[in-house]
């Protein structure tokens, strides 16, 4: 040691880091541990979906490991049993229809958002969020009441409407956090080298957002389809989503062969994981769940 | 969607001042707020507007005086007992999917081939819904199911099993729903805390325990409280799980169901937006406690530098 | 893990890294460097040398691919960095957000099991040294730049480790504050007399503060000298160009004796030093601007003529921008101001003209 210099330098010696014999044994236990729990997860979640597609094909499957006899047969059955064809062109109807209005409804308010400051900006925000805080049963229940009471309920606009409530706040969620992190300077920038508002619109912003807005846009598709509540607590007969016919099915298991129920909820699998993996080719995984940002990172 | 009209009411601006599009351009009214008011509008007429209609209609029974639903409800015993049921599956549910998903997404805070595989994967239960998961879990773990062969086969246990069409059921299908969710959202938060403080703990003597203790949970802190609220949130409104795979007569008639038979079996809507309005109150005051404690810890930026 | 050591010895160091289509890249090879006791070393070299890989190996950060890192006789490379207890200044100061500037601080004493009586006055010691004295119990969110920047020097050497490492302290800092905390890191380094490794891309910093610079460039090594060797005395074109040495002109060679280089193209005619044995008709010469000086008029001895193409203003001096007739262009410091268009004679002092042989394209 260098003598007499700084205070800090005379000061005791210090004691060395301490150290664990049994480290590496606890930390590799710990590691095998919660490998085993995602294992076992994973492994569990893949059978389950695993059984539903076999037993989709089995003409008899009582006990045992695999069906006593395969038949694509009960595919058409459902299609027909349960009118698939209708219900499936409703659903098209119900996303595509959410998915262009909370982009219309959302995307701009999102642009306001992320770029001005004004009174009344957290109440706006906070009205935003909280329809995704509050569960959809919470806020199903009256609104399913108020749609009956103006005679929306149980139409293909009520449906649409009802699932609109947490689309388009999700739209603005989404879009808010990359709308702020556009540089403001290039719509500038664009302004000063004379382009207007539309040019700057059209050659600027648009091709700066189109990302951000298929992001959105396949966030909300895939959450559409698979969101239950609200669509049960508004649909009537005709204006059921897959999602929907899926749960009667289910819920009157005893009433039709269950080949028949795993067959339908085949083609609903396919029809979420088709997009699933369309979307998780352009975003995020953690996206479809981390809609709250708590930690704006500047 | 550009602010439309702010360059007409511009003045040419002179070199040297500021153009960026936040600063404010002139005294007076900014075209631009008028891009929330489709949204705002949206929002009060088709969430708030119900919301209130549904308050004051629980207010308005159908028979008996302006209290009569709520006092109904907590001395129905067909009605009171729901919250418990429903806490009773909701709270283990939340404790489990939060408190193994930290670990796990602890373990997986850096980028990995790894990390990006059990993302997408775990994505998958998230997106096929309870629905789907119920007539899966009810094949999968049903009396001949493939688990119950499996356990019979390896001599693990022989009696039958029992984990459809009662509380067990609805649990697993919870954690097999909410899990999924608890990771996704806490690995986002851990991937923003900036692993450049880690390191920096790591130089000054803390091994991987002491970087957890002392750096990534007190900045995780307000981010687990966050999930907790909303993993709470989605199982306290449990639905088609509880029908489904529980005893939605008994031991898994939670308080979504009370109200949904009120509503759409009995037609008693005053009686379903008084139960919507405890559910919603019940959550709140979870949420709300919960959210306090967040007061505790510390609240800002998570990155390393002056941000 | 020691508390003081003689030498910090680094043999064949390298790193690889994973590139683009699974190509592995040395980010650093095999590098050789003996630390002695309080020696203030500074890693020198654009960005993408491999300075920063080769702190954040010393650091144990990273893993070595190759190589031995020792203290005096312990071979310390597979410790992880917890237990080489080194202290670290980051790039960005890498403060915990959560804990106030005295737990921050207090940190790495924390982790050594130091009793909490003992830590306070040891912390307030360290604040001290750094000119923050009074700050303890502020959030880093409500300090400056350079506030924080010695909170994260106080931190690094509350634990009196026996080296510190620095990366890049001063590069998030403004013109003003970067050369008052140059000042202070001396200072310090004085006081402490702490071995100290730095690493920047600003060789200005390296030469006010280092006792020996290390001149990196593609994870290779190209000098290690005493910042008067380095400045005066590149050991090839990398550094001299990296050194300041702006003019690097290719001429023909005519002739060499005993070291001396003539070198002839046109209208200009050149003798200068040989730094390294030249091959091929051609050489490169590198000559700082400000070793140029305005000659008399008239056809001397490595005077050139040309003419002032342009003139960047300095206040004390001017930087010329002149034009030979053959289209030659020269960088030259010179005192005074100057116009553009005006005809110059500059001359070159024979043995600040550096020769390097040809570069290998």
């Amino acid at each position: 040691m260098n003598e007499g210099i700084a205070s800090v330098a005379t000061s005791p010696v210090l004691p060395v880091v301490r150290t664990r014999p049994a480290n590496a044994w606890t930390s590799r236990a710990w590691n095998a541990l919660l490998w085993g729990a995602i294992v076992l997860f994973l492994v569990n979640v893949g059978l389950m979906i695993a059984a539903v597609g076999v037993n989709s094909f089995a003409t008899r499957w009582f006990g045992g490991w695999l069906p006593q006899g395969w038949t694509p047969s009960w595919y058409a059955d459902a299609w027909k049993e349960f009118q698939l064809a209708s219900i499936l062109w409703v659903t098209v109807e119900v996303v595509l229809s959410v998915v262009l209005l909370s982009l219309l409804i959302g995307v701009p308010a999102a642009y306001t958002l992320a770029r001005r400051e004004f009174p009344g900006k957290r109440a706006l925000l906070l009205l935003f969020l909280l329809p995704l805080m509050v569960p959809p049963i919470t806020y199903g229940i009256p609104l399913a009441t108020v749609l009956y009471q103006t005679h929306l309920g149980g139409t293909l606009t009520g449906v649409i409407l009802a699932n609109l409530i947490p689309a388009a706040p999700f739209v603005i969620l989404v879009m808010t956090p990359f709308i702020e992190q556009i540089d403001p300077n290039l719509e500038s920038a664009a302004r000063v080298f004379g382009a207007n508002t539309l040019r700057t619109f059209v050659h600027v912003l648009v091709p700066l957002l189109g990302p951000g807005i298929l992001a959105a846009a396949l966030l909300v598709l895939v959450r559409t389809i698979a969101l239950f509540e609200l669509t049960f607590l508004t649909a009537g007969p005709d204006s059921q989503t897959l999602v929907v016919a899926l749960y009667y099915a289910v819920f009157a298991a005893g009433v039709r062969a269950p080949q028949s129920v795993d067959a339908m909820a085949m083609i609903y699998m396919a029809v979420t994981l088709v997009w699933l993996l369309i979307a998780l080719r352009f975003v995020n995984p953690t996206q479809l769940v981390s809609r709250v940002r708590e930690h704006p990172q500047h | 969607m550009a602010p439309s009209g702010a360059s007409a009411a511009a003045k040419p601006q002179a070199w040297g001042e500021h153009l960026s599009a936040t600063a404010v351009r002139r005294a007076g009214f900014d075209p631009a707020l008028l891009l929330v008011v489709p949204a705002a509008l949206f929002m009060l007429l088709l969430f708030v507007y119900p919301f209130v209609y549904g308050l004051v209609l629980s207010f308005e029974p159908k028979e008996g005086g302006a209290l009569a639903n709520y006092h109904h409800f907590f001395t129905s015993n067909r009605l009171w007992p729901t919250i418990g049921t429903t806490l009773k599956l909701a709270m283990p549910a939340t404790l489990i999917n939060v408190f193994v998903a930290l670990p796990i997404a602890y373990r997986m805070r850096q980028p990995s081939p790894w990390r990006r595989t059990m993302t997408a994967l775990l994505v998958v239960p998230i997106t096929l819904g309870t629905v789907l998961i119920a007539e899966g879990m009810l094949t999968y773990f049903g009396p001949k199911g493939w688990l119950s062969q499996f356990l019979q086969a390896a001599h693990l246990y022989d009696g039958a099993i029992r984990l459809t069409h009662n509380y067990w059921g609805v649990l697993i299908s919870l954690v097999v729903s909410g899990f999924p969710f608890a990771f996704l959202l806490i690995l986002s938060y851990i991937t923003g805390i900036d692993p450049v403080l880690a390191r920096a703990a790591s130089t000054l003597g803390a091994d991987s325990r002491a970087q957890f203790r002392y750096i990534y949970l007190p900045l995780l802190a307000p981010g687990l409280a966050m999930c907790f609220c909303l993993a709470f949130v989605q199982a306290f409104s449990v639905f088609p799980s509880a029908v489904l795979l529980g005893a939605p007569a008994g031991p898994t008639r939670v308080i979504s169901i009370a109200a949904y038979e009120a509503a759409f079996e009995q037609y008693d809507y005053s009686l379903a937006s008084a139960i919507a309005m405890l559910m919603g109150f019940v959550q709140l005051l979870i949420v709300a406690f919960v959210l306090s404690l967040r007061g505790w810890f510390y609240k800002g930026p998570v990155g390393g530098g002056k941000g | 893990m020691k508390h003081d050591f003689n030498e910090l010895r680094l043999e064949g160091v390298t790193r690889r890294f994973a590139g683009v289509g699974g190509n592995a890249f040395n980010a650093l090879s095999e590098l050789n460097l003996t630390v002695r006791r309080g020696e203030f070393i500074a890693l020198l070299g654009p960005s993408g040398c491999g300075k920063s890989t080769a702190l954040n190996c010393i650091a144990g950060l990273l893993a070595l691919s190759g190589g031995t890192i020792r203290l005096d006789d312990m071979r310390i490379d597979t410790l992880p960095p917890e237990r080489r207890g080194f202290g670290m200044v980051f790039q960005n100061y890498a403060l915990f957000p959560h804990m106030s500037v005295a737990k921050n601080v207090g940190f790495g004493l924390k982790m050594r099991g130091v009793p909490a009586s003992q830590i306070a006055p040891r912390v307030t010691q360290a604040l001290k040294l750094v000119q923050l004295a009074g700050q303890e119990h502020k959030l880093p969110g409500q300090l400056s730049g350079g506030q924080q920047q010695r909170v994260a020097i106080a931190r690094a050497i509350v634990i009196e480790p026996p080296l510190i490492l620095m990366d890049e302290p001063l590069s998030n800092l403004d013109a003003k504050l970067r050369l008052e905390t140059r000042s202070e890191i001396r200072r310090i380094h004085r006081e402490l007399g702490r071995a100290t490794i730095y690493v920047t891309h600003d060789q200005d910093e390296a030469l006010s503060l280092a006792d020996r610079i290390v001149v990196m460039k593609d994870g290779v090594v190209q000098q290690v000298g005493t910042p008067e060797e380095v400045y005066a005395e590149p050991a090839n074109l990398h550094v001299a160009r990296f050194m300041g040495y702006r003019n690097v002109i290719e001429l023909p060679v005519e002739g060499e004796r005993d070291g001396r280089v003539t070198l002839a193209s046109g209208d200009i005619r050149l003798s200068g030093v040989r730094k390294l044995p030249l091959s091929g008709t051609h050489a490169m010469v590198a000559i700082r601007p400000e070793e140029i000086s305005l000659a008399a008029p008239g056809a001397h001895a490595n005077v050139i003529a040309g003419r002032v193409d342009n003139v960047e203003y300095g206040g004390r001096d001017s930087l010329l921008e002149i034009v030979t007739p053959n289209g030659t262009r020269l960088h030259v410091r010179a005192p005074g101001r100057f116009d553009a268009g005006a005809s110059v004679f500059v001359h070159v002092p024979p043995e600040r003209a550096l020769v390097y042989p040809q570069e290998v394209h």
